[in-house]
């Protein structure tokens, strides 16, 4: 599996661009390859590189496995700053409006390496919170390079440069967006999968009308609440004046809520489902009254199920969200959609990066409780 | 202490229970017996409300049991499950303290009953009561259970089917542990199983039951040496009846005082059945008898063995 890792990589390090130098922001820039970027003390960059193609070719030992970990994660760091310091000197000597803009070999090395480093660490014998440990450590000295203006000269915080209140506003509005879905979600979902882990009669037709909502294409799920909403709005004035209608903030919170509800149901009845029979009938036996048996024992039992439901469900949400921008609902979506509409590259990234980075975080702290929790039992 | 009256009980159109009338007195060790579907459960969780009676009267310390709330009446019983059935996210001790938790026992107390509990089964408890029920074997998990069942002190333990899942020798242990609970405790069993042996061995009296009637009640020997009917001699066993008779009769019932015996001497506390196995592998006819401190007593024969003095 790491072999061909390192096949991929070599092809992308090799055959596509590192970065790519545009006369301006909406065209088409020309290749650079990573190979002409590594002449003068760059050359240091080799260092972590070589460790990490030797370790990979070496029998897996543990101190192998740490080495390729330690080497990945220095090297990822290393490869951001390469391509911060290359658009540094270019936009000193190319003209004004020219871009500097990350190319494909830059992500496909990203994702490759990264897999890496998570295989290393896990053949080490180092769980999913070392896996956290390093990923925020990585995160943590992007960060610091972004901080120190490092990465200022790439198109795609110029982009952020120019829009930063934009991108403020969006990124509130999106993390916005999906606390106002997760709130009722889990105020209809959680009782909802309990009273569907009750009624055996009720259970397949509500799943089924659940699975089909999944079914229904995102926007067209927010097409089909325009209509009904922008008549809601039109009857009920102050409803209208609180901000429903048709299109907007209540259209997007209602039809993600409607995905949402899915996994959270489910999690949660699928949870009750498998607290064992003999628990509930000692339970009961030994004088704990329904309210009891539900808190204490019921409930514990289930929550993990149910906080993978909340993941999913979390996860799931930051990633529609994006779509909803389409229905004047706002968030990161109105970013992106606004580059692909200018065909400008890097300002669709500027949407998409953090969207991605948001899921992979939120993902990660929920895995992070689910084993706390787990380690309780 | 709990008295059913022409109890009956229906599930959908099976009768389950057909107008059984039992009266479990203060310290006796009642064992509800039969093959299954014969509703010997459903008698048992009739007692503590699990199942509700269609109709008759079902008392408990005279009253009427639905006056009582239900979880009050199931405090007041222990209950012991096949399955065992602890919290698998709580550990042992917290396993054990769910009723005086319920019951709201200051802290120390409910530690100190904790403890208690678990030398009383045999567990130590230094070891055993941070662990998670998935950290036991399955015959501690039952020790455990009994334990739970226990914690509150109750009036009554009632045992449906409790060592049923484990191996033959970790059900022996548990049968003798539990048989010297009851004689320590005096406190009032009713135990539900399918295993003769079990019932012979532990009841104070048994109860055979069949299609949810009452086929016939009495002690042990009662059961072996009177059956009622075809049923009860096919149910305990029809050819080995004469060998569980002597299982439930010492040696100390039929040994000859002041006469002297031969070879290696047995223990007066031996079972007949025992003795009778020594008899035959020891290819002799007479065997010296000792008592608990090893003294001298007496001597079996071979011949007595058949012989009844009822």
């Amino acid at each position: 599996m790491l072999g061909t890792l390192v096949v991929i990589a070599a092809a992308a390090a090799f055959g596509m661009a590192f970065v790519a130098l545009a006369p301006n922001r909406l065209v088409q820039g020309t290749g650079i390859g990573l190979s002409d970027l590594i002449h003068g003390w760059r050359g240091v960059i080799v260092v972590p590189m070589l460790l990490l193609c030797i370790g990979i070719f070496m029998r897996p030992t543990c101190r192998t496995n740490l080495m390729i970990a330690l080497a990945g994660s220095l090297l990822l760091v290393a490869l951001v700053w390469l391509a911060g310091d290359e658009a540094t000197r270019l936009s000193a000597v190319a003209p004004k409006l020219s871009r500097v803009s990350l190319g494909g070999a830059f992500w496909v090395l990203l994702v490759v390496i990264w897999l890496a480093v998570v295989d290393a660490l896990q053949r080490a014998g180092l769980g999913a919170m070392w896996r956290v440990v390093v990923g925020a450590a990585v995160v943590a000295l992007v960060t610091g390079l972004v901080a120190w203006g490092e990465l200022d000269q790439l198109s795609l915080l110029k982009e952020y440069a120019n829009r930063q209140e934009v991108f403020h506003t969006a990124l509130l509005r999106h993390v916005q967006i999906v606390g106002a879905t997760l709130v009722p979600t889990l105020l209809i979902g959680v009782p909802l999968g309990w009273a569907l882990f009750r009624s055996e009669r009720f259970a397949p037709v509500a799943f089924a009308f659940l699975n089909m909502i999944q079914t229904v294409p995102s926007i067209a799920l927010f097409g089909l609440l325009i209509a009904p909403l922008a008549l809601l709005a039109a009857t009920v004035p102050w409803l209208g004046q609180m901000g429903v209608g048709g299109i907007g903030l209540a259209p997007a919170i209602i039809a993600l809520t409607l995905y949402a509800l899915l996994p959270i149901v489910r999690s949660t009845a699928v949870g009750l489902g498998q607290v064992p029979r003999p628990v509930i009938e000692a339970a009961a036996g030994m004088g704990l009254t329904p309210r009891q048996i539900f808190w204490k024992v019921q409930a514990p039992i289930a929550l993990p199920l149910l906080l993978s439901g909340i993941r999913i469900t979390t996860v799931q949400a930051i990633g529609l969200t994006v779509v909803a921008a389409l229905i004047g609902a706002g968030g990161l979506g109105s970013i992106m959609f606004q580059g692909l509409l200018s065909s400008a590259l890097d300002l669709v990234l500027l949407g998409v990066l953090p969207v991605v980075a948001m899921a992979i975080m939120v993902d990660a702290v929920f895995r992070f409780m689910t084993l706390m929790l787990g380690r309780s039992h | 202490m709990i008295e059913l009256q022409h109890v009956s009980k229906a599930f959908g159109r099976t009768k389950a229970i057909d107008d059984l009338s039992l009266t479990v007195r203060k310290g006796e060790f009642i064992v509800l017996i039969g093959s299954s579907g014969c509703g010997k459960s459903t008698t048992l969780k009739m007692m503590n409300r699990l199942v509700e009676h269609d109709s008759g009267r079902i008392l408990f310390e005279g009253q009427e049991i639905r006056g009582f709330k239900p979880e009050d009446i199931r405090r007041r019983m222990g209950y012991v499950i096949q399955s065992v059935g602890l919290f698998p996210h709580w550990t042992v001790e917290r396993n054990i303290a769910t009723v005086p938790e319920l019951l709201q026992w200051p802290g120390p107390r409910i530690r100190d009953r904790v403890t208690e509990l678990l030398q009383l089964l045999d567990l130590d408890p230094a070891l055993v009561r941070g662990r998670y029920p998935h950290q036991l074997s399955g015959g501690q998990q039952q020790r455990v259970g009994v334990a739970r069942a226990l914690a509150s002190d109750p009036e009554v333990l009632l045992m449906d089917e409790p060592f049923g899942a484990l191996d033959p020798l970790t059900r022996l242990a548990l049968q003798k542990e539990l048989a010297r609970i009851h004689i320590a405790s005096g406190k009032t069993i009713v135990l539900v199983t399918h295993d003769i042996d079990e019932a012979l061995r532990l009841a104070t009296r048994v109860v055979l039951l069949d299609h949810g009637r009452m086929v016939q009640s009495g002690t042990p020997l009662q059961i072996l040496a009177h059956p009622a009917n075809e049923f009860v001699t096919d149910f305990v066993g029809r050819s080995e009846i004469g060998i569980k008779l002597l299982g439930l009769q010492t040696v100390a019932s039929r040994v000859r005082r002041n006469e002297p015996g031969e070879g290696a001497p047995v223990a007066e506390t031996l079972t007949l059945r025992e003795a009778l196995s020594v008899f035959v592998t020891r290819e002799v006819e007479r065997l010296a008898v000792v008592d608990g401190d090893g003294h001298a007593i007496g001597c079996l024969h071979l011949g007595d063995l058949v012989k009844s003095d009822e």
